[in-house]
């Protein structure tokens, strides 16, 4: 772990207006961002520690826990709101019983929301890995998560 | 390996040299592969292209271009064929082999392919055609249908870099400032200040170096024309941001992009090192003696790093929170250096301004709102998409006009502009010109141009609480208005919408909207009342009902409703009692084919969403 | 030299004060929080907000940040002001709703009861100004604690919430908090620094001398190292040195 992080200081020129891409270096690389990590990037580049962990855990960007094996975003922006995302959210809250932010129990799928994708056409919108699945609604919510 | 342009005529010659390799009887097939068709699926389909004009020996007679977004997403995945200007919409990887041997080989257009208005049921061929298209004025947003984003040549093919050109050895910095004043350019992000005079703040502000910032942080939920145009013509902004930086003073610039958009931040980092190999970026830029470096920073996930401060302060590496302005951005910003911040659409209207002159941006538009403004036009309406209209057009001609009315035949109710911080504006004024001042004096706002339409279907309670909810979740946290009060009132209007609001709660949400808009440290606290603000000036029926009748007119607002079978529509399928996430739903025999739970009930809506037969109703409780 | 008027009185200013320097300097009370004359002002209470004018316009504006310029027009205490004072103490009760300090304060600004549903109201000690973190930083400079997570989400905490390793004992945390929601107890030779949320020990320095414990081994070390003095140069506290 400590050359990836060590990489990912360096790529920037250790710049400490940098830290938020070099983060999210990080994190690409590693899923999340591990405490070890967070020390490591504060010694390299002189940023108190006490920074480095206010950055980590103000931007939504950042997890502190390990993600699961599939990232599900669900899209809250207003036109998936207005042709019903909340209703898509409940049912993925009760299909995996976690909240938004958590990972399954057995470390699947972690949950998330975001407040638009910009595909509003194609609304409700959730994205897996990357993938865009449109105007869904809460009864296609147990099929999709089967095809993962 | 191009060599570096050295010179205004290198660039020139550039120009020719790319259009004479460029036979104009060529076919061309534009696949828009914007973020919109990428969900629908274009990576499919313009691999299945490359396939099908590989297969039949014609990779050097016929050209295929991944473009950026047209903006038509509602409509996606969509095609463009030349020659012929033939427009085809929601084409799949299976529809290709047909395109290539009808339209390309042969020249004709198949009919199942062509757009439909849903309006007349009248079929279009050629996308100026198009209702959706026909009342736009494209002048910014336009060339996205043109170009490939990773291709610099399709740019300067068009004219790009030769107002760069222009002013580097034409204009000094003063002129250019005195251009962009005298067109009336204002900031086309949320605030809309006038781009000329920030620019010369800047210029004359004491200190170095001074920085200029490219702004994509596009936080507004709904709208995306923003990561569109980065993702789409990339260029355009670049040009912009350079001349920018020649006439402020500034050589490092940085562009600004939310987290969320991949593609546009792949996209603008092609462009710079295009750029930079051609000599257009970096040192000494067309021989011109101005150095000029752009670095791409990426948000993290924040909507308030689309304020001005807080994007610099998360340049810095701190979190995003904003500071006062009372000492603004242009005398002390990045590094407490002067530094001009401009969204990337106001960015892209200078090379055009600069092209054509002030005068020709001046004709389009209203007094107070010069040029155009690209619209993120979606929610209720037929035509969901991007649209780029002259300042002045009226909201009804937006809606109706471009978007094509309310979708499934429902009744409009309002549009929503200005993002979080604007406000719904009702039927009773769809005869306002879209202009800044207009919409402000209706207590919403232009913002980065969302227009979210609403219908008979939206809770107006509901959208004012979704919105306070969205702003609770992103406020810095720093002050005590816009934490303590936003949440206060997110609180209030939930219980409203569970049917436990009391009669005082307007007035207290007035009270803490007043704070809110003056105490406030920074605009995301300032604008945060405005949802409440709008729905209450212009449906405060709903919010009494809710609150007195306990009854949400809408039939949104869950804890007020419930869900019933309608016997006679039933048929007992069964279909709802297995998709029922905790079984509400009985099966009771031939009689009553199957019978709703109301104990049980959590109000999901999956039983109305799987029925075929519209046996499932909503009513209030 | 420039002129001002705040509340009907011309005062003199020096450019680059603050109208919050000005008012205090001339003996005009306006309430704060999060301000402190040691540490860079912060605008995050919002309690300081007076109303200044430019003609016949006016807005509300942080009087701890907002620089004075000649001519400059403030009230500090119009009932707009007030208002908004009382709104913003109503919303700092709710959530402190069982703090002395706040209550306190809240009270002597006509605030008895905020306006929200019981069920609403919450028991923080922490009303986030960000003294603790900012003195940490600016003075000690240590930057051992900080601002962590961001909205209604946001509090005061060490990294990880595990002991700070820049911490070094001081308490100048404990004794810039404005309402007690930092603590410290020194104890059988022991330090500790605590909110509610995480706590720091250290071991207190014996006087040679004396046998008194008197301030933590960590804080000492620091301040002999950076100022470059020999080893054992605390191992005599201060009373006894005389």
């Amino acid at each position: 772990m400590n050359k990836k992080v060590a990489l990912a200081i360096d790529k920037y020129g250790a710049d400490t207006g940098q830290l938020i891409s070099i983060l999210q270096d990080i994190q690409a690389e590693l899923y999340y961002l591990p405490k070890e990590a967070l020390v490591q990037v504060s010694a390299a580049m002189g940023i108190p520690l006490s920074q480095v962990y206010s950055v980590a855990t103000f931007f939504r960007a950042f997890s502190l826990k390990p993600r699961g094996k599939h990232l599900i975003n669900v899209c809250l922006g207003t036109a998936c709101h207005v042709r019903g995302a909340s209703k898509v959210l409940e049912q993925m809250e009760r299909s995996l019983a976690v909240s938004p932010g958590d990972t399954t129990a057995d470390a699947r799928f972690t949950l998330e929301t975001v407040n638009c994708m910009g595909c509003c056409a194609l609304g409700p919108v959730v994205n897996v890995d990357g993938e865009y699945f449109g105007q869904m609604n809460a009864g296609k919510v147990n099929s999709l998560l089967a095809k993962f | 390996m191009v060599a570096k342009l050295k010179s205004k005529q290198d660039l020139e010659k550039l120009k020719k040299e790319i259009a004479a390799k460029r036979e104009m009887e060529k076919p061309l097939i534009m696949a828009c592969n914007g973020t919109g068709c990428h969900a629908s699926g274009c990576v499919a389909v313009t691999a299945a292209f490359r396939e099908e004009i590989g297969k039949r020996g014609l990779a050097d007679k016929v050209d295929i271009k991944a473009s950026g977004c047209h903006g038509f997403c509602e409509q996606g995945p969509v095609v463009v064929i030349q020659p012929g200007d033939i427009f085809y919409h929601q084409v799949k990887a299976d529809d290709v082999p047909q395109i290539v041997d009808e339209t390309v080989i042969k020249g004709s257009v198949i009919d199942r392919l062509l757009y439909v208005d849903p309006a007349t049921g009248k079929k279009y061929v050629h996308p100026s055609e198009v209702p959706f298209y026909q009342r736009q004025r494209r002048i910014v947003f336009g060339n996205n249908g043109k170009i490939s984003p990773d291709n610099i040549e399709d740019y300067i093919a068009l004219g790009g870099y030769s107002a760069l050109a222009k002013v580097l050895f034409d204009k000094s910095p003063q002129q250019v400032i005195e251009e962009i004043k005298k067109s009336g350019l204002r900031g086309r992000g949320g605030a809309g200040f006038p781009a000329g005079r920030k620019w010369e703040s800047c210029r004359n502000a004491p200190g170095e170096p001074k920085y200029v910032i490219a702004n994509c942080d596009e936080g507004d939920p709904g709208v995306y024309a923003n990561r569109s145009l980065l993702e789409g013509n990339p260029h355009s902004v670049l040009e912009g941001l350079i001349i920018c930086a020649y006439a402020v003073g500034s050589h490092q610039g940085y562009i600004y992009v939310r987290n969320e958009y991949p593609l546009a931040v792949k996209n603008a980092g092609i462009a710079i090192k295009q750029a930079e190999q051609m000599g257009l970026l970096g040192r000494n830029i067309l021989g011109s003696g101005f150095d000029f470096k752009i670095t791409i920073n990426r948000g993290g996930g924040a909507f308030v790093c689309g304020e001005s401060s807080a994007l610099m302060a998360s340049l810095e590496g701190k979190v995003g929170e904003p500071r006062a302005k009372y000492i603004h951005t242009v005398e002390k910003g990045l590094w407490d250096k002067p530094s001009n911040l401009n969204n990337v659409e106001t960015l892209a209207n200078v090379p055009l301004i600069i092209n054509n002159g002030a005068d020709w941006f001046r004709a389009v538009g209203t007094e107070g709102s010069k040029g155009t403004k690209i619209f993120s036009l979606v929610g209720k309406v037929n035509n969901s998409g991007l649209a780029e209209v002259p300042m002045g057009m009226t909201l009804r001609e937006v809606i109706y006009g471009i978007g094509g009315g309310i979708k499934n035949g429902k009744k409009f109710k309002g549009v929503q502009t200005g993002g979080p911080s604007g406000g719904v504006i009702p039927e009773s004024m769809l005869d306002m010109p879209v202009d800044f001042d207009e919409l402000t004096k209706a207590g919403s706002m232009m913002g980065s141009g969302g227009m979210i339409v609403m219908d008979e279907d939206t809770c107006m309670v509901d959208t004012a609480r979704y919105f306070l909810s969205f702003l609770e979740e992103e406020s810095c946290g720093k002050c005590v208005p816009c934490r303590e009060g936003i949440k206060r009132m997110r609180q209030i209007l939930n219980d409203i919408t569970e049917g436990k609001g009391e009669e005082r709660d307007i007035e207290l949400l007035e009270r803490i909207s007043a704070v809110l808009g003056d105490a406030s440290l920074c605009a995301l606290g300032m604008t945060a009342a405005n949802p409440v603000l709008t729905t209450l000036r212009y449906f405060r029926d709903e919010y009494e009902a809710h609150i007195r009748e306990k009854r949400c007119p809408a039939g949104v607002c869950k804890a007020l409703l419930q869900y019933y079978i309608i016997d006679e529509k039933c048929v007992g399928c069964r279909l709802c009692e297995k998709a029922c996430p905790v079984e509400a739903i009985t099966f009771k025999g031939k009689k009553k084919p199957v019978v709703l739970d109301q104990e049980k009930c959590i109000k999901c809506g999956i039983c109305k969403d799987v029925c075929n037969l519209e046996a499932v109703g909503v009513k209030p409780r | 030299m420039i002129t001002i008027d705040i509340d009907g009185r011309e005062l003199k200013a020096k450019k680059g004060q603050t109208v919050l320097e000005v008012a205090r300097e001339s003996g005009i009370y306006i309430p704060t929080l999060c301000y402190h004359e040691s540490l860079a002002p912060y605008g995050a209470c919002r309690l300081c907000v007076v109303e200044v004018f430019h003609g016949s316009r006016s807005r509300l504006v942080a009087s701890c940040l907002y620089p004075v310029e000649e001519g400059l027009k403030v009230v500090t205490a119009s009932p707009r002001v007030k208002d908004n004072r009382r709104v913003i103490m109503e919303l700092l009760l709710a959530r402190c709703s069982e703090n002395e300090v706040v209550r306190k304060l809240a009270s002597e600004m006509g605030v008895e009861q905020p306006p929200f549903k019981t069920e609403y109201l919450e028991n923080e000690d922490c009303i986030l100004c960000g003294l603790c973190a900012r003195a940490c930083e600016q003075i000690v400079e240590r930057s051992a604690i900080s601002l962590v997570n961001r909205g209604v989400k946001r509090e005061l905490a060490t990294p990880f919430r595990e002991p700070s390793a820049a911490c070094i004992g001081c308490g100048s945390c404990a004794y810039i908090c404005p309402t007690g929601a930092i603590k410290m107890e020194d104890k059988d030779g022991i330090r500790v620094v605590y909110a509610r949320n995480w706590k720091t020990e250290f071991k207190l320095k014996k006087c040679k001398v004396c046998g008194s414990y008197w301030a933590p081994e960590a804080q000492l070390e620091y301040i002999r190292k950076k100022v470059n003095l020999p080893q054992g140069f605390f191992d005599v506290c201060l009373n006894c040195r005389k």
